[in-house]
C-alpha cells in the first residue's frame, strides 16, 4: 500500500538503525507519547534492534488505558437501558469498569455495537429513530474531529435522538504532567504524529522551551519511529533541545484549521481525570452548552458515584515511565491480560500488556 | 496517537454542503466512504490520511520521500561541520 | 450477496413461507417441510430409505468428527450456513488424514425462519457436498421458538477413512520441520466484516470456504508420513491455530512475517480497521507441518491445485522458547505472537 508499505523496507530500516548505532554514545530515555506508535514498535519488534543505551518508555498514549473506571461504569450504565444503543470502538470493549466490560453487558443483553466510525453511529439514530444512540466518544485530539462532527451532522440533520459520552483527552497537559514530575526520568519525547496532524506543532514549543527538551513529532511506520528516534538522539547528543517534525508528509505546523474549528465548535477545555495519573486540569474536551442536548452525560443526567481506581495498581507510575511492568509485584500474576487490575494492562497498547506479550 | 492510514480518493461521491462532502477512498482496493468536511481541496487522486471515516490530511507527495534522502542529506551535512561529534 | 445456485435448483411453490413450531413436532408439517426441503435436494439411497439411522460399511481404521455451526450473518459474501456446515466437517475429516465420505446433518431452526432462506441454505449443503464428493446419509430437523436461536444453527458429523499412509499426530513434529500455509490468510474473516454493520466497506472478497480433502488427499499420497500434522486456521486464525500446535507439542514455532500470503484487499482491509491477519479467521486453507527435506515437494504439490496457488513455506519448528510462536517481523524485528484472550476486535488506538 503506498505511502504505508514504503516505510517498512527493511533496508532502510538497518541504515536508520545503523546510523543510530554510530549515533548515540551515552545512555537516553525517550517517551514514545502515542499507543499506536507502541504498539508498532512492539508489534515490529523494534525495542530489541535498538542500541542498549536508547530506552523506550511508553506513555499515557491510550485513551483505553486512561479512562477511567467511572467512565466506562457511565457507558455501561446507557448500555443497560434498554431504550439506548451503545456504539463504541472496539478499543473499549474489553475494559473492565467497577463491576464488568462492555462485552460481558453485551453478552448480558445490552445493546452495544462496534462502529468503525462516529458518522456511522448518527446514519444510525436516523435509521432507529425509536431509540437513543450513544456513541462513546473516547479518544484523543486525533479522534475529537470526527467525534465533534457527528454531533454537527446530527445537529443539522434535526436528527434528536444521538448524543456522545465524551472522554476526551489532550497530549500537551499529559506530557507537562510528566516533566512537571520531579522524578522525571525522560530526556526526549517523540510526539503523537496524528494528535500533531490535527493540532499542528504550536502547543509545544512552549514544552521544549520551558523545559529544554527536545520533541520530535513523528509517525507510526518503523522507518517513522527509527527516523523519530534518531533525530531525537541526535538532539540530545549535540545537547540540543528543539522541536522538529519527522511526519512532515502530513502534519503542517498549523495542523488542520477546519479540524480545530469542528473541535472548537462542539467541544471546550476542561479538567479531566486521567487513570493511574489522576486529575490533570484543562486535559480533557467537554461538550459544550450550545451542544448541550447532544452530550449523553446532560441528557442522561449522569450522576454515578466516584470509582475507585485499584490500591494495587501502580499505573501512575508506569504511565509517566517511572517503574517498569515487571518491577509491579502483581505482573503477571495477578495482573495479566485477562485479568488486568489496572489501566496499561487492559489494552495492547498499555505498557504493561505489551510487555506482557513479549516476554521473550 | 490513532490508526491512521493512507489512501487514494476515488471518487467524491456527496458535497450537500460543507459537513458533508464525501467521498471513496481505496485502501489496498477496498473501498470505504469517507468523509472529506477536513480536506476541502483534496481532489479523486489525491491521497489522504484516514481516521475513523474522517480523512484528516492530504499527503504531501514531495515531503513523503524526503524520509529516504534524510540520511543521504546528513551524511553530507556532516562531512560539512568544522566541530563534529565523533560518533 | 447471497450464492445463486437457486437458478440450479430452483425452489418449488409451497404453501407456507416461513418456518413455524409446526414444522419441527414430527408430524404432517414435519413431513412436509422435509419433503420439499432436504430429500428433494440431498436424495441419495441412504436418504431416501427415510430411515431413523443410515446402514454403512466400511473396512479399516475410521475418523469421526463433529462441529457445530452457529455462524451470523448466515448469508456472507461467497457462500452460506450450509456450505461452510459441509466443508467444515470435511476439512476436519481431511486434518485427520482421512477420506470424507459421509455426513450427518442436523438443523436447529428458528421459528419465523423464512423457508426460500432455508432452502438457499441446504442448496448451500448439496454443492458443498458434492464438490467434496461425501454424502448427507442421515439427519435430523427440529424447531425452537422464536428467540430461542439465530434462524438457523447446524451440526454436523463426518466419517472418513484414514489414508493408508497418513500418520498425523502431535507426537510426530519435530525441531526442523517446516510450516506450510495452503494459501492466502484472514480472507473468511475480512470477507465477513466487509458486510458487517458499522463496519462495511466495497470490496470483491469473498469467503475462502471450500473442502480440502482432495489436496490433503494428493500430499499423504506423495509424501505420506512425511506429513506430520494438518491444521485448519479457522477462528482464532493461524496464530491462535500455532499457539495450541506449540503448546501441545512442547516445541517453538517462528514464523516468517515476509512469507506469510495475504490477499492484497485483505491487508487494506486489515490496515484500515487495525486488525492483525494472523488472528482473523479462515476457512478454505490448511497448516502443514511436514518433514524439512519434503517440504519443497509439499509446495509443488499444493501449487498444482488452483486453490493451492498462494501455498508458502511461512516457519519451522524450533526447539528454543518451546510453546510459544515468534515471529520475524518484516523489518527483521522480533516479537511473541500469543493467544488473544478472546475475539480479535477493530481498534482506533
Amino acid at each position: 500500500m503506498k505511502f504505508l508499505s514504503e516505510y517498512r523496507n527493511p533496508e532502510v530500516v538497518h541504515q536508520y538503525l545503523d546510523e543510530l548505532h554510530r549515533t548515540v554514545t551515552r545512555p537516553w530515555t525517550i517517551m514514545e507519547i502515542c499507543g499506536g506508535q507502541t504498539h508498532s514498535l512492539v508489534k515490529n519488534g523494534i525495542l530489541d534492534m535498538l542500541p542498549e543505551q536508547v530506552t523506550m518508555v511508553h506513555g499515557p498514549g491510550c485513551p483505553v488505558c486512561v479512562t477511567p473506571l467511572g467512565v466506562i461504569d457511565e457507558a455501561i450504565y446507557l448500555a443497560e437501558n434498554e431504550g439506548v444503543i451503545l456504539c463504541s470502538f472496539g478499543d473499549m470493549l474489553r475494559v473492565p469498569g467497577s463491576k464488568k466490560s462492555l462485552l460481558e453487558a453485551k453478552a448480558n443483553g445490552a445493546d452495544v455495537r462496534i462502529l468503525y466510525s462516529p458518522l456511522e453511529a448518527v446514519k444510525l439514530a436516523q435509521e432507529q429513530p425509536d431509540r437513543e444512540v450513544v456513541f462513546f466518544a473516547v479518544g484523543f485530539e486525533t479522534t475529537a474531529p470526527a467525534n465533534a462532527l457527528s454531533v454537527v451532522q446530527a445537529k443539522h440533520l434535526g436528527v434528536k435522538n444521538y448524543s456522545i459520552l465524551a472522554s476526551h483527552v489532550l497530549v500537551p497537559p499529559a506530557m507537562e504532567a510528566i516533566l512537571g514530575d520531579p522524578d522525571n526520568v525522560i530526556d526526549a519525547f517523540l510526539a503523537a504524529g496524528h494528535v500533531c496532524t490535527i493540532m499542528g506543532m504550536d502547543e509545544y514549543y512552549p514544552v521544549v522551551e520551558k523545559y529544554q527538551v527536545p520533541i520530535v513529532v513523528t509517525g507510526f511506520e518503523p522507518v517513522d519511529l527509527l527516523q523519530g528516534i534518531l533525530m531525537a538522539v541526535k538532539q540530545l547528543e549535540r545537547g540540543e533541545a528543539k522541536l522538529e517534525n519527522q511526519y512532515a508528509r502530513v502534519v503542517q505546523r498549523e495542523g488542520n484549521l477546519l479540524a480545530k474549528q469542528t473541535i472548537g465548535q462542539v467541544f471546550e477545555i476542561s479538567d479531566r481525570n486521567w487513570r493511574g495519573i489522576g486529575n490533570i486540569p484543562m486535559s480533557g474536551y467537554e461538550v459544550c452548552e450550545s451542544y448541550a442536548d447532544y452530550d449523553a452525560r446532560r441528557k442522561f443526567k449522569l450522576n454515578l458515584s466516584p470509582v475507585e481506581e485499584s490500591k494495587e495498581c501502580i499505573a501512575g507510575d508506569i504511565l509517566k515511565g517511572l517503574k517498569k511492568p515487571f518491577q509491579c509485584p502483581n505482573f503477571g500474576t495477578k495482573c495479566t491480560p485477562e485479568h488486568p487490575l489496572g489501566a496499561p494492562m487492559v489494552s495492547s497498547e498499555g505498557a504493561c500488556a505489551a510487555y506482557y506479550q513479549w516476554n521473550l | 496517537m490513532c490508526l491512521a492510514i493512507p489512501g487514494k480518493i476515488t471518487a467524491i461521491t456527496g458535497q450537500l454542503d460543507e459537513t458533508f462532502r464525501v467521498g471513496k477512498v481505496s485502501f489496498g482496493g477496498i473501498q470505504k466512504e469517507v468523509n472529506l468536511a477536513m480536506v476541502p481541496h483534496a481532489q479523486i487522486g489525491d491521497y489522504v490520511l484516514v481516521h475513523v471515516g474522517v480523512a484528516i490530511s492530504v499527503v504531501d507527495e514531495e515531503e513523503a520521500k524526503l524520509t529516504f534522502e534524510y540520511l543521504k542529506k546528513m551524511g553530507e551535512v556532516e562531512e560539512l561541520l568544522p566541530n563534529q561529534i565523533e560518533p | 450477496m447471497k450464492l445463486s445456485l437457486q437458478l440450479n435448483c430452483p425452489m418449488p411453490k409451497l404453501d407456507f413461507e416461513v418456518i413455524t413450531l409446526g414444522h419441527g413436532s414430527g408430524g404432517l408439517l414435519t413431513h412436509r417441510l422435509l419433503d420439499a426441503g432436504v430429500f428433494k435436494l440431498l436424495s441419495n439411497e441412504f436418504l431416501d430409505e427415510q430411515h431413523d439411522g443410515a446402514f454403512l460399511n466400511l473396512t479399516g481404521p475410521v475418523a469421526y468428527t463433529t462441529d457445530s455451526f452457529v455462524i451470523s450473518p448466515i448469508f456472507f459474501p461467497g457462500g452460506n450456513i450450509g456450505e461452510l456446515a459441509v466443508n467444515g466437517t470435511v476439512n476436519d475429516l481431511a486434518m485427520c488424514g482421512a477420506i470424507p465420505k459421509y455426513l450427518s446433518l442436523g438443523f436447529i431452526l428458528e421459528e419465523g425462519l423464512r423457508m426460500d432462506e432455508l432452502w438457499e441454505v441446504i442448496v448451500g449443503v448439496r454443492h458443498a457436498a458434492e464438490q467434496a464428493g461425501v454424502q448427507i446419509v442421515t439427519g435430523d430437523t427440529k424447531v425452537v421458538e422464536k428467540g430461542k436461536g439465530d434462524q438457523i444453527f447446524i451440526n454436523t458429523t463426518g466419517i472418513g477413512l484414514v489414508h493408508p499412509a497418513a500418520e498425523i499426530r502431535i507426537g510426530r513434529i519435530q525441531p526442523g520441520d517446516q510450516v506450510i500455509v495452503s494459501g492466502e490468510v484472514a480472507t473468511h474473516g475480512i470477507a465477513i466484516m466487509s458486510v458487517r454493520e458499522g463496519l462495511e466497506f466495497e470490496t470483491d472478497i469473498l469467503s475462502d470456504s471450500t473442502n480440502l480433502n482432495f489436496m490433503v488427499e494428493k500430499l499423504l499420497d506423495e509424501l505420506g508420513g512425511h506429513v506430520h500434522f494438518l491444521r485448519d486456521p479457522t477462528r482464532g486464525g493461524v496464530a491462535t491455530t500455532l499457539n495450541e500446535v506449540a503448546k501441545k507439542a512442547g516445541l517453538g514455532i517462528e514464523l516468517l512475517q515476509s512469507k506469510i500470503p495475504v490477499d492484497e484487499q485483505v491487508e487494506g482491509a486489515c490496515e484500515m480497521l487495525g486488525l492483525d491477519p494472523l488472528y482473523v479467521a479462515n476457512e478454505g486453507k490448511f497448516l502443514a507441518i511436514v518433514s524439512k527435506e519434503m517440504a519443497e515437494k509439499a509446495l509443488e504439490i499444493l501449487r498444482r491445485d488452483p486453490k493451492g496457488k498462494k501455498a508458502a513455506i511461512i516457519g519451522e519448528i524450533v526447539e528454543n522458547h518451546a510453546g510459544q510462536v515468534i515471529l520475524k517481523s518484516h523489518i527483521g524485528g522480533r516479537r511473541v505472537v500469543n493467544m488473544l484472550p478472546g475475539e480479535q476486535l477493530p481498534r482506533i488506538c
